[in-house]
């Protein structure tokens, strides 16, 4: 006893493996609790309406294995987010391991094993996933390659805020000419990477911008942000169908309309602040929700209403002698309306990056950051605090009502099924990840986020393999989404661009720190 | 705008406190205090924690509603503003009156020249068109704009802060942080400069540099200052006039050397043995009823000094 006691003291190794051994075990055991009945012991209603218990103790076995080896790594390796990196190897060698040896149990059965593609198949994707883990703990932990990143970073920034503007407005208008001539083989193909990918992602950028000025430069945290979008898309819907009125006539009204509705909830809830403004913002947007569901005569309930489609200059978009194919003597595609959508929301949010700059840059912009920072102080220096907040909700829904509008037209009707609450929470997520004030950032989370998301529809199904016959990959998007999203705000606090650009400078322009700004608590 | 007639403020006062009361609940912290500032001067309130300092500070600028009184000030222009009727930032914006904090209250993310820009946003403002000006990039706004820094690059040399112009504000040291929260104060144009404590926290050499500059406010502008003070090498340095406050009340008022020898001042920050507080009470009463005749108040209170003088060193 007393020798073993000694050892235990006397050896560090030994102790750190025996204590991360008991700490395996104990995790083992609670995961064993967890699961025993969910995963081991399922019950199932079969198709006589009768309760049937299902035993897997395989799947239990696998699951509790894989918990304590987990928890036995990362105590072992001195925990932290590079033992958690370390946790998953062992994690995801036993759950592939497992699903391998039930696919050849199921095949050998079956009789209908083909060693050779199958192994081979498994193989990449294991290997796949092991570099993908080993460059993230490679990056993680390697001084040397983040020092490396971050110089080549430090070096190409000057030239890159330079010129990147121009750069990305070229990139921009090319983009559909590129996808046309290179990428797709007819136009009609054209439709996933300018409508599903190029147009959606833009609304979204449009939307974080707006939502921006609110959150991100103004700090009142806005949880009901969909409501101006909302407001946006029904004003011309209603507009055009009862008045006739153009999308381009719609336009600019649905953004003033969206702009009264910012000072209307914007009046009332001044006076809260932080969680209660979040919680009243989020009510309102639920109450323009519902008003548009049940309002049936107005609104057209839950079958949304009709929305005229933008017209070139007035050559409308239709098959036949007055389109705007036969305009310029070309074959009718749908596609030339997706194209011309793109360039338009392209060239509103050119319009409205170089409208923020400005702001920005102007007293109005500058006091709406000041708030963030200090109401008080912004009291005390003779800042009417009211009509600064109001400015800020009046013009941040009016770029919602805006994007409002666009996605509309785009649509072809208006629906409330898209102005739920899930979309205020992306659009809220889309510039925290970004990094509370920065166009740039917001843009890229955009792209990550959106552009992700679809991508994630893609991932191939050969992980069938693996995950069992009925894995349908896209139904684990929002899974991985949010996982992604864990780590970037791990990695990332402050999102991806954290400093901010000072709006003037004395001597030379720095940018500051994200640890000096605050987020604002309305 | 509220520009009032009322009864004729004497013509060097800026601010005129008028019975002034602030209860909060049952709790009174300020009770009938009046007292006034003169134009041009520095005046310090001083008296021991919790004696109601913040409290007057807070209700002349609007962020305390006194519960009673009047609080008159009067521009250079011949405007008077009735200040417990005014929101808090027309204070500023009207009234011109500054103030800064006990704790400073500086945007830290914002760099050292945008806090001075920030609380020249009101001219700035007008000068944007309401920001639409400013969007087209108008030269009325530029010009505007280009002033603006220059207005805070002369502050920011008074200072001494322009090497850090265009770092943060929150990476500045305590003692720059303090300069600069009485620079953005200076920034709005006030006529009136209120400064809660300006000197806590600093070491000697900043206190002498805080000392320099309040001086030079004094003799280069139109401001005059009001300052919430503790540490009396700064009172007694730079003040024209000094007030005292105990339990929300005025105990003294006076030129630094008279309230140096005041015995009640003394007995409210020293406090006082129970065979000399008759003595005292006595000496209160008559301040109060304001009956006793000069002299003999004066040899009663240089005998309550001696005496005072004597226990403080055994």
């Amino acid at each position: 006893m007393n020798t073993r006691m000694e050892n235990f003291c006397t050896n560090p190794a030994k102790a750190r493996f025996s204590g991360a051994l008991f700490q395996g075990i104990c995790t083992a055991f609670i995961a064993f609790l967890l699961f025993v009945f969910i995963v081991g012991l399922p019950a199932d209603l079969n198709i006589h309406n009768e309760l049937q218990i299902t035993p897997q103790f395989g799947y239990l076995f696998n699951y509790v294995l894989i918990a304590g080896a987990g928890r036995f790594t990362w105590c072992y390796s001195g925990g932290g987010i590079r033992g958690a990196v370390l946790a998953f190897f062992p994690g995801i060698i036993l759950f592939i391991a497992y699903r391998a040896w039930l696919y050849y149990i199921s095949a050998a059965v079956a009789g209908n094993y083909v060693f050779s593609i199958q192994f081979g198949q498994l193989a990449i994707t294991a290997i796949m996933l092991a570099a993908l883990l080993a460059a993230a703990w490679l990056f993680l932990y390697s001084s040397r390659i983040r020092s490396a990143i971050a110089g080549n970073i430090a070096a190409i920034t000057p030239a890159m805020q330079r010129y990147a503007p121009g750069m990305i407005i070229a990139l921009l208008l090319i983009y559909p000419v590129f996808i046309v001539t290179f990428v797709v083989d007819n136009m009609a193909q054209s439709q996933k990477w300018i409508d599903n990918y190029a147009i959606q992602i833009l609304i979204y950028v449009m939307l974080a911008w707006g939502l921006n000025i609110v959150v991100g430069l103004a700090g009142l945290l806005d949880l009901g942000y969909v409501a101006f979008y909302a407001v946006g898309a029904y004003t011309v819907a209603l507009l055009g169908n009862h008045f006739g009125f153009s999308f381009w006539l719609c336009l600019p009204i649905a953004g003033i309309f969206a702009a009264l509705w910012g000072v209307m909830i914007g009046f009332p809830v001044l006076r809260l602040r932080g969680d209660y403004l979040a919680i009243v913002t989020l009510a309102f947007g639920e109450i323009v929700r519902t008003i548009l569901q049940n309002w049936t005569p107005v609104t057209g309930g839950a079958n949304g209403l009709f929305v005229k489609k933008a017209t070139f200059f007035g050559i409308p978009f239709e098959r036949g002698p007055n389109g705007f194919a036969a305009f310029f003597g070309m074959k009718f595609q749908a596609a030339h309306y997706k194209i011309f959508l793109y360039y338009i929301i392209v060239t509103l949010l050119i319009l409205m990056a170089w409208i923020i700059t400005r702001l920005r840059r102007l007293p109005i912009g500058r006091v709406w950051e000041a708030l963030r920072e200090d109401e008080i102080a912004c009291r005390s220096l003779g800042i009417n605090t009211v009509t600064a907040k109001l400015s800020a909700f009046a013009t941040g829904a009016m770029f919602g009502g805006f994007a409002g509008a666009f996605f509309a037209a785009r649509q072809g009707r208006a629906d409330y099924t898209s102005f739920v609450f899930m979309e205020s929470v992306i659009v809220l997520a889309i510039v925290v990840l970004g990094g509370m004030g920065s166009l740039s950032g917001i843009a890229i989370a955009a792209i990550v986020m959106i552009g992700g998301m679809e991508l994630l529809r893609e991932i191939p199904s050969s992980l069938q393999m693996i995950f069992g016959p009925d894995f349908r990959p896209e139904q684990y998007r929002m899974l991985w989404f949010g996982l992604a999203m864990v780590c970037v705000m791990i990695l990332k606090p402050r999102g991806f661009v954290s400093s901010r650009t000072p709006s003037a400078f004395l001597n030379r322009k720095k940018a500051v720190p994200g640890h000096f700004t605050v987020e604002g608590n309305g | 705008m509220t520009a009032y007639k009322q009864k004729p403020v004497s013509k060097d006062m800026i601010l005129k406190v008028e019975h002034l009361r602030m209860q909060f609940g049952g709790l009174v912290a300020i009770d009938d205090l009046n007292f006034d500032v003169e134009r041009g001067k520095i005046t310090a309130i001083i008296g021991p924690n919790g004696a109601g300092k913040t409290t007057v500070f807070n209700c002349i600028t609007g962020f305390y509603r006194p519960t009673g009184g009047m609080l008159t000030l009067k521009r250079a222009n011949g405007e008077m503003h009735r200040l417990e009727r005014l929101a808090n930032f027309q204070i500023t914006k009207k009234a011109k009156v500054a103030r800064t904090f006990q704790n400073i209250r500086l945007f830290n993310g914002l760099t050292v020249l945008e806090n001075l820009l920030v609380a020249q946003h009101n001219r700035l403002m007008r000068a944007s068109g309401m920001s639409i000006f400013g969007l087209l990039g108008l030269p009325g706004y530029k010009h505007a704009a280009k002033n603006a820094i220059e207005n805070a690059g002369a502050w920011l040399e008074k200072i001494k802060l322009v090497d850090r112009a265009d770092d943060p504000a929150g990476s500045l040291p305590y003692g720059d942080q303090r300069r600069l929260e009485i620079a953005r104060a200076m920034c709005t144009d006030p006529e009136l400069l209120c400064l809660d404590e300006p000197a806590a926290g600093l070491n000697p050499r900043e206190s002498l540099a805080l000392n320099e500059l309040l001086l030079s406010i004094r003799s280069e502008t139109d401001t005059s200052i009001l300052l919430i003070e503790h540490d009396m090498s700064v009172v007694m340095e730079i003040s024209d006039h000094i007030i005292v406050l105990e339990y929300g009340s005025k105990i003294s008022d006076g030129t630094p050397d008279n309230i140096r020898n005041d015995p009640r001042v003394i007995a409210a920050y020293l406090g006082v043995e129970d065979e000399e507080m008759d003595e005292v009470e006595e000496l209160l009463d008559e301040a109060k009823g304001d009956a006793a005749p000069a002299g003999e108040t004066t040899d009663k209170l240089d005998g309550t000094t001696v005496s005072i003088e004597k226990r403080s060193r055994p």
